[in-house]
C-alpha cells in the first residue's frame, strides 16, 4: 500500500506535532465503523477478532449480532442494506469464516447491494505460509467484490475503511471485502482520513448528458408504443417517483424486473407487472409490440429477455444506467445514457410533455383481458400457493416488506403479491441464492421495525438456513416465515415436469422436519395449516403473535409457475393461461388482433 | 478484431493478476501481455493485445475502468501511437545457409546476438507488422526457440486535439 500512504500523507495536511494520539487497530475499525454511522454489524467471531469483538461488550452505539453461520450474516446485511438503502455490514474471521461469506458477497454482487464485508487474516507474517484458518479472501472475492482489500498497516486502516464504504455505496453499489490480518488489529495506529474520498480511476458518473437526454426526450415524443422496463437499479438510485411522474406524464405503460418490483405500484392501471421467463403475459406481448423500449436500471438479463436476438425487436432501445458496462453488454442501445436514474429521470420529466395514447393503452386492456394473471382453485383441492401470496397480500398489503427464498415461490410471490413501495420486495435475483430470504428478512426488521419482516420461504430453501431462528429468538427478533410447504425443490420439479416427461429425480423430500415443533425447539412459534379456510386466520394469528413466527402452509406440489418463457426461447413461445385458465403453449396466433 | 489497450494501474501488490483474472472470468482472449514501471512509481503501464468482437472489444475497455486500480484505459489504434514488441529468436543455421541469415537479420536490423555451429540468436524489435514479417522471413530455415516480449505501447506526443486518425 506504498501508494495510498504517500496519497495520504500529501491530503492530512495537518503539521505532525498535531497528529493525534495513535490507538489501536480494534479502536480504529470501530471508530471508523461509527464514523459511517453504522448500527448493527452481522458477526460471527473467531480467536484473529478477540479484540475488535471486545469493544462491543461496554459500548452501544453499535449492535454486533452473533449469526449462527456466516453465509446468512452476508445475507442479513443485504436484508439491511435492501430495505434501508445504507451499507449493510458483517464481521466474521479467517479461513472457514471468511469463506462462508462468498455466496453472500457473490449474491450482493449479482444485485448490486451495498455491503461492508470485514473478514479477519493471519498476521502479515504468516501470510502465504498456510497458517491455521488462513484463506486467500482476497483473491478469492475479486471478481464478486467491487474491490476487495488486505490492509497491511494498521495506519492505513481507518483510510481503507472509509475507502470501502465509498466504494460500496456510490454509482453502481456492491459489495466491498476488507481482510483484516491479526497484527494490523492488534497494532497501534494514527486514526486519519482525508475529509473527502477521492480515488484516481474511480469517477462514477451521475448526471446524464444533456444532449442523451433531448434525445430521450424527443424519442419519448415520437412514439406510439413506449414502454418503462424498470429493474433494480431504478430502486437503488430512489427513482419511483421520477418513474411515477414520466409514465403519467407521457402515458407510458410499465413493467419491472424481478428487482424492480416496488418501483411502481403493481395495482397502477399503467403497471404491467413483472416481464421476463415468468412475467405477465401482456408484460412480455407489450416488449414485442412496443415502439420504444425505455429500460431504467435494468440489464436485460437472460431471465428478461429469453433469446436476446428475439427480444424487442420493433423497439428502438433507451437504456439508462449508472455502470456503463451495462450498457450495450447483452442489447445494443440506440440511446444511452450514462448517469444516476433519478437525476437522468428528473432532467427528462423537464423536457416531457403531457401525451395521450388511447389506442396503446387500449391494445394493452386487450392483452391483459386476454390473458390474465391467473390460477386454478378448484373447491375441495389442496391450498394453491398463489392463492396463500394473495391472502396473505390483501391482509397484510403494505404493513410488510416481503423477502423471498429462490423458486416457484419466489415468482408467486412477486407475481401476486400487491406491492406499493419501493424496497417492500427483497429477493435475491441475479444469483438465485436459496436460504437468501429468511436470513433478509432478519436484516429488513432491524433496518425498519416500522413494518412487519415476512419472509415468503420454500421449504427446500428454508431448510439450508432455519437455524437463524435462533438467532431471531435470541434477539427477538419478530420475523415471519410464510412457508409455502409442498415438500419438493418445486422450480425443478417444474421443469422436469415440462421438460423431462414427468420424471422427478432427486427433488422430493420424502421426510421433512415438522416445521411447528422446529420453531417450538428454537424457542419461536408456529402452526400448520391445510385448509383454505384456516389461510386467512392464520395469517391474522402469525402477523399478531410477537416474535419469529412460522406458518406452515401445506400446499399443492403439482401447482405450475405460468407464464412461463422456457430458457433460452423466444418471448412469442411463452407458454400461458387464457382467460378461461386454459395452459396455451406458444400460441401467440391466438393473440387478438391489434 | 485485434485492439492494443494500454492500461495505467496502481502499482499494488496482485493488480496484474486482478487485470488478467477480468479477462479469464469475462471470457476474452489475450494475445499478448506486457508490464512494466512507468515515469511514475506509483504506477505501473500494462499493454494488452485481445481478440474479440467490435462490441466485446469496447465492452472490455469498459469492465478494465471498472477495476478500482486501474486509473486510465486507451484502445489505441496504430496511427495514434508507437508500438514496439522484442523478439529473441534462435534460428537453424548451417555453416551453408549462415551468411544468408545474417543479410537477412541486417535487413531487418536484426542484431546477432549469439551463434552455434548450427545456430544463430537473434533480437529484434519493431511493431506488429514488422515482427511478423521477420518471423515469417525465417519461418523456412526453421525457428528453434523464440521469446516475445508481448507489444509495449505509448501514444504519440502533441496530436492536435482535432486530429482524426485514417481507418
Amino acid at each position: 500500500m506504498a501508494v495510498a500512504t504517500k496519497a495520504r500523507s500529501q491530503s492530512t495536511k495537518k503539521p505532525a506535532k498535531l497528529k493525534p494520539k495513535k490507538i489501536s487497530g480494534a479502536e480504529i475499525i470501530y471508530r471508523s465503523l461509527e464514523r459511517e454511522g453504522v448500527k448493527y454489524v452481522f458477526g460471527h467471531p473467531g480467536a484473529i477478532l478477540l479484540t475488535l469483538l471486545d469493544l462491543f461488550l461496554e459500548r452501544s452505539k453499535i449492535k454486533h449480532l452473533l449469526i449462527r453461520h456466516e453465509q446468512c450474516a452476508a445475507h442479513m446485511a443485504e436484508g439491511y442494506a435492501r430495505a434501508s438503502g445504507e451499507v449493510g455490514v458483517c464481521l466474521t474471521t479467517s479461513g472457514p469464516g471468511a469463506t462462508n461469506l462468498i455466496t453472500g458477497i457473490t449474491d450482493a454482487y449479482m444485485d448490486s447491494i451495498p455491503i461492508v464485508c470485514l473478514t479477519g487474516q493471519v498476521a502479515t507474517t504468516m501470510v502465504g505460509n498456510d497458517a491455521f484458518q488462513e484463506a486467500d479472501i482476497v483473491g478469492m472475492t475479486r471478481t464478486v467484490t467491487k474491490h476487495s482489500y488486505l490492509v497491511k498497516s494498521t495506519d492505513d486502516l481507518a483510510e481503507t475503511i472509509q475507502e470501502a464504504f465509498y466504494i460500496a455505496r456510490t454509482g453502481r453499489p456492491g459489495p466491498v471485502l476488507v481482510d483484516l490480518p491479526k497484527d494490523v488489529l492488534l497494532g497501534d495506529g494514527h486514526y486519519q482520513i482525508p475529509e473527502k474520498v477521492d480515488l484516481r480511476g474511480y469517477k462514477p458518473t451521475t448526471k446524464g448528458h444533456p444532449k442523451q437526454i433531448q434525445r430521450v426526450a424527443e424519442a419519448i415524443k415520437e412514439s406510439k408504443q413506449p414502454l418503462l422496463y424498470v429493474g433494480g437499479g431504478a430502486i437503488h438510485a430512489e427513482a419511483h417517483k421520477e418513474i411515477l411522474k414520466l409514465a403519467e406524464t407521457a402515458e407510458i405503460p410499465v413493467t419491472y424486473t424481478l428487482l424492480g418490483a416496488g418501483a411502481f405500484p403493481s395495482a397502477h392501471e399503467l403497471s404491467l407487472g413483472m416481464l421476463g421467463m415468468h412475467g405477465t403475459a401482456y408484460a412480455n406481448y407489450a416488449t414485442m409490440e412496443c415502439d420504444l423500449l425505455i429500460a431504467v436500471g435494468a440489464r436485460f438479463d437472460d431471465r428478461v429477455t429469453g433469446k436476446v436476438s428475439e427480444f424487442a425487436t420493433r423497439a428502438k432501445i433507451i437504456h439508462i444506467d449508472i455502470d456503463p458496462t451495462a450498457i450495450g453488454k447483452n442489447k445494443a442501445a440506440d440511446i444511452p445514457v450514462v448517469g444516476d436514474a433519478r437525476l437522468v429521470l428528473a432532467e427528462v420529466n423537464k423536457l416531457v410533455k403531457p401525451q395521450k395514447r388511447a389506442l396503446w393503452k387500449k391494445r394493452i386492456q386487450n392483452l391483459r383481458a386476454e390473458y390474465p394473471l391467473t390460477f386454478d382453485s378448484p373447491e375441495g383441492a389442496p391450498i394453491k400457493p398463489q392463492e396463500a401470496i394473495v391472502a396473505l397480500s390483501e391482509e397484510v398489503g403494505d404493513k410488510a416488506i416481503i423477502t423471498t427464498e429462490v423458486g416457484q415461490h419466489q415468482m408467486w410471490a412477486a407475481q401476486f403479491y400487491n406491492f406499493t413501495f419501493p424496497r417492500q420486495f427483497i429477493s435475491s435475483g441475479g444469483l438465485g441464492t436459496m436460504g437468501f430470504g429468511f436470513p433478509a428478512a432478519i436484516g429488513v426488521a432491524l433496518a425498519r421495525p416500522d413494518k412487519l419482516a415476512i419472509d415468503i420461504a420454500g421449504d427446500g430453501s428454508f431448510q439450508m438456513v432455519m437455524q437463524e431462528v435462533a438467532t431471531a429468538v435470541q434477539y427477538g427478533i419478530p420475523v415471519k416465515v410464510f412457508l409455502l410447504n409442498n415438500a419438493t425443490l418445486g422450480m425443478v420439479r417444474q421443469w422436469q415436469d415440462l421438460f423431462m416427461d414427468r420424471r422427478f429425480s432427486e427433488v422430493d423430500f420424502d421426510s421433512s422436519p415438522d416445521y411447528v415443533k422446529l420453531a417450538e425447539a428454537f424457542g419461536a412459534s408456529g402452526r400448520r395449516i391445510v385448509d383454505k379456510e384456516e389461510l386467512r386466520p392464520a395469517i391474522q394469528e402469525m402477523i399478531t403473535t410477537p416474535g419469529p413466527y412460522i406458518l406452515d402452509v401445506i400446499v399443492d406440489p403439482d401447482e405450475l409457475v405460468f407464464p412461463m418463457v422456457p430458457a433460452g426461447s423466444a418471448t412469442k413461445d411463452m407458454i400461458v393461461r387464457d382467460s378461461r385458465k386454459k395452459v396455451l403453449r406458444g400460441k401467440l396466433s391466438a393473440l387478438p388482433d391489434n | 478484431m485485434r485492439q492494443v489497450y494500454s492500461i495505467l494501474v496502481n502499482n499494488h501488490a496482485g493488480v496484474l493478476s486482478h487485470v488478467a483474472g477480468l479477462f479469464t472470468r469475462r471470457g476474452y482472449n489475450i494475445e499478448s501481455i506486457a508490464a512494466g514501471p512507468t515515469e511514475d512509481a506509483t504506477i505501473t503501464r500494462i499493454v494488452i493485445v485481445a481478440i474479440g468482437e467490435e462490441n466485446e472489444l469496447d465492452q472490455i475497455a469498459k469492465q478494465l475502468r471498472k477495476l478500482y486500480d486501474v486509473r486510465e484505459v486507451e484502445q489505441i489504434s496504430y496511427n495514434q501511437a508507437v508500438t514496439r514488441e522484442l523478439v529473441l529468436a534462435t534460428i537453424k543455421a548451417p555453416i551453408t545457409k549462415r551468411s544468408e541469415i545474417i543479410q537477412l537479420a541486417n535487413a531487418f536490423g536484426a542484431q546477432v546476438i549469439n551463434m552455434t555451429d548450427d545456430t544463430v540468436t537473434l533480437e529484434a524489435s519493431g511493431n506488429d507488422h514488422k515482427v511478423r514479417t521477420l518471423l515469417k522471413a525465417f519461418e523456412g530455415y526453421g525457428i528453434s526457440q523464440m521469446a516475445r516480449t508481448g507489444m509495449i505501447s505509448l501514444p504519440y506526443d502533441g496530436m492536435p486535439d482535432d486530429w482524426e486518425p485514417i481507418a
